[in-house]
């Protein structure tokens, strides 16, 4: 081949590329796991790919949480931390989304377990899931001001 | 947490009904907003959030060992756990390597705690579906747990004894003697409970056939532990990604197909045998002398009598204990098996020494989810069955 191969792709992120590179943002391993970033337009499309490609088959999603990065932008970052449990492997997926108004597509149609996930990261980083079936705050009072988990929120709370 | 009631579906004929969030069935502060019609449940949605305290915010204000006596808090049941689950992590993201003496000890250790969370819920359960001697039972043997845990780490409940690097503390001398007392009796007392339930009549009425999940349903909405295998799906992470030398100990991951409470029941008997195994291996394969922690100066503290005599060693005790360690940038995700399923620690490192951000998976949590699943069309008294068998923790769901 004439352009130069990364000495340590995933199989993983070969797969996705092989279905279409246009998606895939960044790949990187960390200590044994792998992060695959993802365009945030494109997430339900490969969430979707993940979770029904026989040779992929991430089946069970674990986790699914986000990170604030303020005053950086774009200013969070949504994670999954998926499972597949026929194959015995597990990846994280991740999408970024801007401070003003953060949105990112729900994938509660993919993976049902999403449901509180994403409620519980509406309510504690007010980050909106679009799609979703209820998204209302989980953990705290329906009257709460505030995203608690954002960085620029004060431990102490607004007091 | 809803301030406003709302029924889910709003049939006219239904009665609205509030389960908890003071209701003993419920273990905890959770409250089901059931929609019924006569006794037949039509709608169930689960109101959580009552002991939200913040556990991941706090994590961000203290340093990376601070923040262990925190995961104590949120499941109650299985401390140790939890610490282990967020130590692994943190040595994840370190590098670390911990010595093979000090992972033994962590698993006989959290073997021994999902005995004793079993057995609360074992009594709870079977309190909740009014067999009342079967909980006095229970108490008495998971009592024999908590004084090994205390002769160990001072503590009876909220140990926090492991530490990134290894254990906070020596063993005592004695302690697996108590240990192999506790093995030596324990095989007796499982009979116990099993001659008062297993073939139980009415105990078999109330959980055969109730809240059943299909195994495509449960991996579909995340369920995990013994939910998930007493549906014939057998994930357990300590076969799938065994961490702290799983992969060295002989046990068998029971699983059940009929996904009701008795199977459930039936998984929990046989996987509280299992950790016996574990524990009987574990005392076999000990070392009685060794390092408990890793050697990493700067990181880990060092030993009592270094520090009192060597200057460097002086110096990091003081470092470490005023502002921490740092680990390099990263993020990290470490699964365990915990008592009640699949636990998760997330923890993200930005390089300075408190972690930027740590969330914890709580199968509680992804658990209670899936409670709808199980118990709508069926009768108001199966919830507490439903409820019961999912084996929740709400300190854990709220963290």
């Amino acid at each position: 081949m004439a352009e130069a191969v990364e000495t340590t792709v995933h199989p993983v992120t070969a797969r996705l590329a092989g279905w279409n590179a246009d998606v895939l943002a960044g790949a990187e391993i960390f200590r044994g796991e792998l992060t695959i970033t993802v365009a945030r337009a494109e997430l339900l499309r490969v969430a979707d790919f993940l979770r029904h490609d026989s040779q992929l088959q991430f089946d069970f999603l674990s986790s699914l949480t986000a990170t604030d990065h303020f005053p950086l932008e774009p200013r969070f970052a949504v994670v999954y931390e998926l499972l597949s449990l026929p194959r015995h492997e597990t990846m994280r997926l991740r999408a970024w989304a801007e401070g003003a108004n953060p949105m990112v597509p729900s994938v509660t149609s993919v993976w049902p377990t999403a449901n509180w996930h994403e409620r519980e990261v509406f309510d504690l980083f007010g980050i909106r899931f679009e799609g979703h079936p209820d998204l209302t705050r989980l953990l705290l009072p329906d009257d709460w001001e505030g995203h608690p988990l954002r960085k620029d929120y004060p431990t102490g709370g607004y007091r | 947490m809803a301030t406003t009631i709302e029924t889910a579906t709003g049939a006219a004929q239904a009665m609205f009904l509030n389960m908890g969030p003071q209701h003993p069935s419920t273990h905890g502060v959770l409250r089901v907003a059931l929609e019924l019609d006569g006794e037949t449940v039509v709608s169930a949605r689960s109101d959580i959030g009552y002991l939200h305290t913040a556990i991941e915010k706090s994590c961000e204000a203290k340093t990376y060992m601070q923040a262990i006596t925190l995961t104590d808090r949120m499941d109650y049941l299985c401390p140790l756990s939890n610490n282990l689950g967020y130590c692994l992590a943190v040595e994840k993201l370190l590098g670390l390597e911990v010595p093979k003496r000090a992972q033994y000890v962590r698993v006989l250790l959290t073997e021994l705690t999902r005995i004793a969370s079993h057995l609360v819920w074992l009594g709870t359960h079977a309190i909740d579906l009014g067999a009342m001697s079967v909980f006095l039972y229970c108490f008495r043997e998971r009592e024999e747990i908590l004084k090994i845990f205390e002769q160990v780490a001072g503590q009876r409940m909220m140990t926090s004894y492991f530490r990134t690097g290894g254990l906070s503390l020596e063993p005592p001398a004695d302690w697996l003697e108590r240990v192999a007392a506790f093995v030596e009796s324990f095989p007796g007392h499982l009979e116990e409970y099993e001659n008062l339930l297993t073939e139980n009549r009415i105990w078999k009425m109330r959980t055969i056939g109730v809240g059943v999940i299909s195994p495509e349903d449960a991996v579909a909405w995340g369920v995990s532990g013994p939910c998930l295998r007493a549906a014939g799906v057998g994930y357990d992470v300590r076969k799938y990604f065994p961490y702290s030398s799983y992969e060295e100990f002989e046990f068998d991951v029971p699983t059940r197909t009929e996904s009701d409470c008795y199977a459930r029941y039936l998984v929990r008997l046989e996987e509280m045998r299992q950790s016996l195994r574990i524990v009987k291996q574990a005392m076999a394969k000990m070392p009685a002398e060794g390092p408990i922690r890793a050697e990493a100066p700067g990181i880990i503290p060092p030993q009592r009598e270094k520090m009192k005599t060597e200057m460097e060693a002086l110096i990091y005790h003081f470092k470490i204990f005023t502002e921490g360690f740092s680990p390099p940038p990263g993020q990290v995700f470490q699964r365990i098996e915990s008592p009640r399923g699949e636990f998760g620690c997330y923890v993200v490192s930005d390089g300075s020494p408190k972690p930027f951000r740590v969330k914890f998976r709580a199968p509680s949590f992804v658990n209670l989810q899936a409670l709808p699943l199980l118990c709508v069309g069926r009768l108001v008294a199966d919830v507490v069955a439903c409820i019961g068998t999912l084996d929740i923790v709400l300190g854990e769901i709220d963290r």
